[in-house]
């Protein structure tokens, strides 16, 4: 598997970037890290005359609070996600998503922006976004504009990113008390992307399910959030019986995803399991302290091991 | 089209001109000569390419030889002198030898630049750890049993090392 | 046998590790030559077209292109694939190198493609046009053989590649006499081996010398050269073959491919080196795939579970095409069919199918693990049906020790067993009965808690001549060198078996010097002796017999030099420490190295005693060797995912004698997780129109590190008679004893809620549509 020829040209700056991207249109691909774009052009799948190569951005890697939000450059790899220890006290979710993606070796090379912005259907971050109301920041000859993640997402590997556009910046707002979050995921036994992975988010109050959201990778085309759960659960005493009621909702308008490892009907019965798990998971840390990313879900173990931000901080240090 | 790439493969620098879409594993194999490091599945799921990059393990079927340039790689044949340790072998190394971690020696590079890495952010994993941490190589001879015993020698051994 | 040092027994370390656990030893792709020059294929895209006409004009002017061939270019110039496998009435079903007329399914290679770069080659083949009229593919087996489907070879009406029949024993009173029928259909699905190193070739031809090269990436040195030598019309004394590392073959290098045959034929046209790797996609599509059967089976059954006969129909897939021993391989099935239970009885029928799919052949186990799997899943059902526990009735048709050597009705002798021992070691190391109980409370907490047996027992050793079509021996040769060091070039071609270790320790032995003094030669076929290669667990019990005997040769002769010069009787010196000594006189002594020396000096050889020390040995064992063993497995289901986890693992195995248990609990536990890849992931999906779905490790799963629990492994020794080393095998053992333990403790784990069988791969959503269905009754489904 060898890919096409193709032009490589390396921007200084991602004012460059984007003004190569606007120069080369169709005929540019952008790449980061390169493990959703590679695999694509080593099958031939893809064959852009122009290989735009921002993965040397530095400036690009960063992971950062500022006003209420935790910023994350396109360029952070999975495992700086995984093992940030910003990320993991202030929006643990995310962290927890990120050690579900791959391997060790995927994680330590691909990166956030990439896999937003190659939208493959089954890929964990987008349920984590949608549940977590991110937001994507798009670079542009034009300037910066914001999309909201429940906009990001539009069909199978297709995204709200027009062309000339680069995704530079992911916007997370940071992550209130009495918050619980999980993500559950029925991996595909080969890949390890998920058949379907569930994201949730639960803010507690006065006894009640104050805002649910529950996004959804894996279920159909795009990641989409599920409407009829929040609305169950929002305003509701917590049980597992509301918990389970309120899974029983999870199906999206279109219809489910159906290939040999699943079947639309399976991936539909399994987004009911994997919600009603992900709510139980979400609600038990809310109720048990803000610094409950313990007790994750089994595979996630080996992941919470790394010493908090070893790699991520030292990088992190020397980029600010 | 070509372009100059310069990178330092276990401790010794390397400049070529390279064609952008040069896999790095086949720069490592064909333009370096370290055929220590192999293909296996080509879609970045069997681990028998990975290397060391800027301290880090990944999968270099799935890199640009452009896009490592000005790293510094540590490939298999370049790990017993990275150990300082008079160019033997590094504990790992001696891991997979002691307890037969390895039949046919295809994943073998991967696997041990792999449970390096692991225990470098781990120095005492749980066999769970370690069975996870090795989720992104594949073998196909062992059953892993003996490749996670292997990894619980080269923990021990290097406590030992370190409390000598 | 004498084993005065007592190398043989011991977990040493293996010789072949230090050059891979630093990765400086060298497979095929690791090979380069100066000049070296690259091969792509093009490949069909169609399970099954007309060829209409094939243009390599364009990729012939490409940059760096010096050879484009179609296949009418090399059409009775590179002779087809061999199939060594004969079936009385079979169909043809010859592969040609490249497809010419018809192609037969996706990835059959239409063209070929060498250049000098090897990117600049994989672009060429981009260029090559092809025109193909589609024809409607056939995948379905039982379709295939069905009357009116479309056929793959037109000169034949039919897909049937044959029948064949083996009965023994009185079939119709067994099931007169039989209290019960049992019947099921068992599924043994399609797999592909997934060697982690593909298959590659490297050839290079020296005109002047006329001497062809070729490195491959093989279990069967000799035989592909023989092969090859065919193939291109060659002398065969001009052919040298040799195999580098081998990363895994699990008989799926066990063959003789295309591509073998053109890297060699291309680089006698060119006269420059040239270099095929495979590509995982190639290796998915185009090296052989293992398994697929469908077998009927019916168990005549007395109601204390006594069994009186077997009935089995089975049909097998076998793909487009013949490769080297496809049709045989379901025949094995048949050969093993009763287990290890008397069962007096038995009949199969096969139906050899064609199909536009890739070949099947010989992949770890090669028909005995589906015979084990049709055998023991039998022996769960007839436990169920009279509703006995599934050891007593295994418990109940063993054969006595002493019965042995046992016939069974489908005319194979096995040598020597126990099976009532390794079962009951099995039961109470596992604390079976414990097992049950905490089973039991499971169910009560709605948890599904699975227990699985398997006793088995396989056919190994391939060996007499008379049941294998190349010759059931194997050789080895024995050269002690004037400096007192030993070589062993064997015959048998390991692919990481680790026979420069367990040979060197056979060395050690006989000659009464260290491992490290022996070296073990394989895989070149100018450097050894004949021999017929490594697959069928046969490498240490035939290949290693062989340089046993031509150890013992050698140590004869030098026992005779020793003698003369020590003036003692040849037969009372002993070998050990290297040194010669005189049994129970250790002061009266002369060094190995002595005697070796003087063999050579040739100054005071005994009368008649030739210089040299050097002996070769062809050995041909009298029968097989039945290894067996008795596994033992735990399971739990998730009852809304069906996610089916492995919670324990033991194993109780018995190759007879052990020469490195190291090695020997290596291959047992790589057996064991690759049936656990069989049984819950691994499956070959062929869609209506032929596309391999499953292409990819993207969509092809096979176990990782994640997906084992920790295996206990134990073992009995009931040593072979038909070798002096009294080995009998264990490469495939674990294989073969894992799929139905596993699967037995699936289903067992549903077996309250009425599930009597799960097709293989017992994947989640499967079992999740059982639960389903059972759920709402959550009682038995009536039968």
């Amino acid at each position: 598997m060898i890919p096409a020829p193709f032009e490589y040209v390396v921007p200084k700056t991602l004012e460059d970037a984007v003004r190569l991207l606007e120069r080369h249109g169709d005929e540019a691909k952008v790449l980061a890290g390169g493990h959703s774009l590679l695999p694509l052009m080593k099958l031939r799948l893809a064959q852009p005359r122009y290989v735009i190569d921002i993965g040397r951005l530095r400036s690009l890697s960063y992971i950062r609070e500022e006003s209420g939000k935790i910023a994350i450059g396109a360029l952070t790899t999975h495992a700086e996600i995984e093992s940030s220890a910003l990320i993991r006290s202030k929006c643990p979710l995310l962290a927890e998503t990120a050690a579900e993606i791959g391997d060790v070796q995927v994680r330590n090379r691909g990166t956030i922006g990439g896999s937003l912005a190659h939208a493959d259907p089954a890929a964990d971050y987008p349920a984590a976004i949608l549940a977590l109301d991110a937001e994507i920041v798009a670079a542009s000859a034009a300037g910066a504009r914001t999309i909201a993640a429940r906009d990001f997402f539009v069909d199978m590997l297709t995204t709200a990113l027009r062309p000339g556009e680069v995704l530079s910046q992911v916007r997370i707002p940071v992550q209130p008390p009495r918050i619980g979050t999980a993500y559950c995921k029925l991996h595909q036994p080969a890949s390890g992307f998920a058949i379907v992975g569930i994201a949730v988010r639960l803010a507690l109050g006065d006894g009640k399910i104050e805002d649910a959201r529950v996004g959804v990778t894996g279920l159909g085309p795009k990641a989409f959030r599920l409407d009829a759960v929040e609305t169950a659960l929002r305003g509701k005493k917590p049980s597992s019986a509301l918990f389970a009621e309120a899974a029983r909702q999870a199906e999206g308008e279109t219809e489910p995803l159906s290939d040999i490892h699943a079947s639309a009907e399976y991936r539909a019965e399994m987004a009911k399991v994997f919600t009603r798990r992900a709510l139980e998971k979400a609600f038990s840390r809310a109720t048990s302290g803000p610094a409950s990313s313990k007790g994750k879900s089994s595979g996630a173990g080996a992941a919470k091991k790394p010493p908090a931000g070893k790699s991520g901080k030292k990088a992190k240090g020397k980029r600010k | 089209m070509a372009v100059e790439i310069q990178v330092r493969v276990n401790g010794k620098a390397y400049q070529h001109s390279v064609e952008p879409r040069l896999l790095l594993v086949h720069y490592l194999r064909d333009v370096v000569g370290l055929t220590g490091t192999h293909v296996g599945c080509e879609t970045s799921l069997c681990g028998a390419c990975t290397v060391v990059m800027d301290g880090k393990t990944v999968k270099s079927c799935t890199v640009l030889a452009v896009q490592a340039s000005g790293s510094e790689l540590t490939t298999i044949e370049g790990l017993a002198a990275q150990n300082g340790n008079g160019g033997g072998l590094h504990p790992v190394q001696e891991g997979f030898w002691e307890k037969h971690g390895l039949q046919c020696g295809y994943c073998t590079p991967g696997m041990i630049l792999s449970s390096v890495q692991l225990l470098k952010d781990n120095p005492n994993p749980s066999e769970a750890e370690i069975r996870h941490a090795l989720a992104g190589n594949l073998c196909r001879c062992t059953g892993y049993q003996h490749i996670v015993e292997a990894v619980q020698y080269a923990s021990k051994k290097t406590k030992a090392r370190k409390t000598r | 046998m004498a084993a005065p040092t007592g190398y043989i027994g011991r977990p040493l370390k293996r010789k072949e590790d230090p050059r891979l656990i630093q990765g400086i030893g060298h497979y095929v792709d690791d090979l380069r030559l100066p000049e070296m020059h690259h091969v792509v294929f093009v490949r069909s895209p169609h399970a099954h077209a007309r060829i209409r006409s094939v243009d390599v004009s364009k990729a012939r002017s490409a940059p760096g292109v010096v050879l484009a061939l179609t296949g009418k270019d090399v059409k009775g110039v590179v002779g087809p694939i061999p199939c060594a496998a004969v079936i009385p009435d079979m169909k043809q079903a010859t592969r040609p190198v490249l497809a010419v007329d018809k192609v037969r399914f996706v990835g059959e290679a239409v063209a070929m493609i060498v250049g000098t770069d090897r990117y600049a080659v994989r672009d060429a083949a981009d260029l090559v046009e092809v025109e193909y009229d589609p024809l409607t593919a056939v995948v379905n087996p039982e379709k295939a053989i069905a009357n009116g489907s479309p056929v793959l070879f037109e000169q034949y009406k039919d897909n049937i590649a044959y029948r064949w029949e083996l009965e023994g024993g009185d079939l119709k009173k067994a099931f007169a006499e039989a209290d019960k029928i049992v019947k099921e259909r068992l599924i043994n699905q399609r797999l592909i081996p997934v060697a982690m190193e593909p298959r590659g070739v490297l050839a290079n031809y020296q005109p002047g010398e006329k001497q062809l090269t070729v490195w491959s990436s093989t279990q069967i040195p000799h035989l592909l050269r023989t092969q090859i030598a065919a193939m291109l019309g060659a002398p065969e004394h001009s052919v040298h073959v040799i195999t580098p590392e081998v990363g895994g073959g699990f008989g799926s290098k066990l063959n003789v491919y295309p591509e073998e045959a053109l890297v060699a034929y291309a680089a006698m046209q060119l006269g420059k080196p040239v270099k095929w790797i495979e590509t995982r996609r190639e290796n998915f599509q185009t090296t052989i795939h293992g398994r697929d059967q469908i077998d009927d089976i019916e168990v005549a059954v007395k109601k204390d579970g006594t069994i009186l006969g077997l009935r089995v129909k089975v049909i097998a897939d076998l793909g487009a095409y013949y490769q080297l021993l496809t049709p045989l391989i379901p025949t094995l099935t048949g050969l093993m069919m009763c287990g290890c239970y008397k069962i007096p009885a038995a009949r199969m029928e096969i139906i050899g199918a064609l199909t536009n799919k890739m070949s099947t052949d010989a992949y770890r186990g090669a028909g005995r693990p589906e015979a084990t799997y049709l055998i023991e899943r039998a022996l769960d059902l007839v436990a169920a049906e009279l509703q006995l526990d599934p050891a007593a009735v295994r418990r109940k048709n063993f054969p006595q020790p002493s019965e042995f050597p046992y016939a069974t009705p489908t005319g194979v002798i096995y040598d020597s067993a126990d099976y009532q021992t390794c079962l009951d070691i099995a039961l109470k190391k596992s604390d079976y009965k414990k097992l049950r109980q905490e089973q039991a409370a499971a169910r009560k907490q709605g948890r599904l808690m699975g227990i699985g047996l398997s006793t088995y027992v396989e056919i190994c050793a391939m060996g007499p001549s008379s049941a294998m079509p190349a010759g059931g021996w194997e050789s080895a040769t024995v050269r002690v060198e004037p400096t007192g060091m030993v070589n062993i070039f064997t015959g048998s071609s390991p692919h990481g078996q680790g026979q420069e270790t367990s040979f060197a320790q056979i060395g050690a032995d006989v000659l009464g010097v260290e491992p490290d003094d022996v070296l073990v030669t394989h895989g070149d076929t100018t450097a050894v002796p004949y021999g017929i290669g490594t697959f069928g667990s046969r490498a240490t019990a035939v290949g290693g017999t062989a340089a046993y005997k031509a150890l013992v040769k050698v140590r004869d002769k030098l026992a005779q030099i020793a003698g003369f010069l020590m003036k003692e009787e040849p037969e009372k010196l002993v070998f050990a420490g290297k040194k010669i000594f005189v049994k129970g006189n250790t002061k009266k002594s002369m060094t190995f190295g002595e005697a070796v020396g003087a063999a050579y000096s040739a100054k005071s050889l005994p009368p008649g005693v030739e210089p040299g020390v050097e002996a070769t040995t062809f050995f041909e064992p009298t029968n097989f060797t039945f290894p067996f063993g008795a596994h033992v497995c735990v399971v739990e289901i998730d009852p809304e995912t069906g996610d089916v986890k492995l919670k324990k693992y033991l194993a109780v195995d018995d190759c007879g004698n052990v020469i490195n248990p190291l090695l020997v609990d290596g291959q047992v536990h790589g057996g064991i997780v690759q049936s656990v890849g069989q049984v819950l992931f691994e499956e070959a999906v062929y869609d209506e129109q032929g596309q391999l779905i499953t292409g990819e490790l993207m969509d092809y799963a096979i176990p990782r590190a994640a997906d084992m629990p920790w295996m206990e492994t134990d073992r009995t020794v009931t040593p072979s008679p038909v070798n002096p080393l009294g080995v009998k095998g264990v490469g495939e053992a674990g294989t073969i004893g894992a799929a139905p333990a596993l699967c037995n403790a699936v289903v067992d784990a549903l077996s309250h809620l009425g599930v009597r069988n799960i097709d293989l791969p017992v994947k989640r959503e499967r079992i999740w549509r059982l639960l389903q269905k059972s759920a709402p009754t959550a009682s038995r489904r009536a039968r």
